[in-house]
């Protein structure tokens, strides 16, 4: 299954107008932006978009970066049934921000992919002064890992 | 600055969906400082439903 989240299967009609090629497809970059705790982001969000996005000393619009080193992995558990499932290699971080505006939610998507929402993640309202903020990952693991696509 | 002037003040909460920690400085009354850091726990909404490309 690892190979549904590398991109390696076309499933149904798609068009992959990015890609050189599709046996060897080039690694793209993923942001995480951050939305304030108003906005309206949730498993209807197809795209990043600016509208709800945080906004204050230190923080860029689209956010940040996300360290995309380590290849999905999958474990399957019968001919038809398993998980597959991917962490960031480095935790996602915020350095210096002020953020004023109470925010709740961080988006991951793909800045290659015409910037295609991947997931949606909320937490607890927070502000930040001068200060930094830190998405710590999970282990990636089956049961942990911060994507997880799992069949049964 | 005298840092001994600074009063910090520090916080978490977890539960099933986040292991969150803060820690706050403060100077006459004025925060001054916040950082948080946040572990997520569970599974995110997915976003339209895309595979997306990664690793």
């Amino acid at each position: 299954m690892s190979e549904l989240m590398l991109g390696q299967h076309q499933l149904g009609t798609s068009t992959i107008v990015s890609r050189g090629s599709l046996t060897a497809p080039t690694t793209d970059v993923v942001k995480a932006a951050l939305y304030l705790a108003s906005a309206t982001i949730n498993a209807s969000t197809t795209a990043y978009s600016a509208t709800g996005e945080v906004s204050g000393t230190g923080y860029s619009a689209g956010g940040v970066t996300v360290t995309n080193a380590t290849a999905p992995t999958s474990t399957n558990s019968s001919a038809t049934a398993g998980v597959a499932y991917w962490t960031p290699s480095a935790s996602i971080t915020y350095t210096t921000v002020t953020l004023s505006t109470a925010f709740d939610t961080v988006l991951l998507y793909n800045s290659t992919q015409s910037n295609k929402a991947i997931a949606v993640y909320t937490f607890g309202s927070q502000t930040v002064t001068a200060g930094t903020l830190t998405l710590t990952m999970p282990s990636n693991s089956t049961s942990a890992a911060l994507l997880r696509l799992a069949t049964t | 600055m005298d840092e001994s002037l600074l009063e910090k003040r520090e916080g978490s909460i977890e539960n099933d969906n986040e292991m969150t920690t803060w820690v706050e400085y403060w100077l006459d009354g004025e925060l001054i400082h916040r950082s948080v850091h946040v572990t997520l726990k569970k599974v995110p909404s997915f976003a339209g439903g895309e595979l997306a490309s990664i690793g």
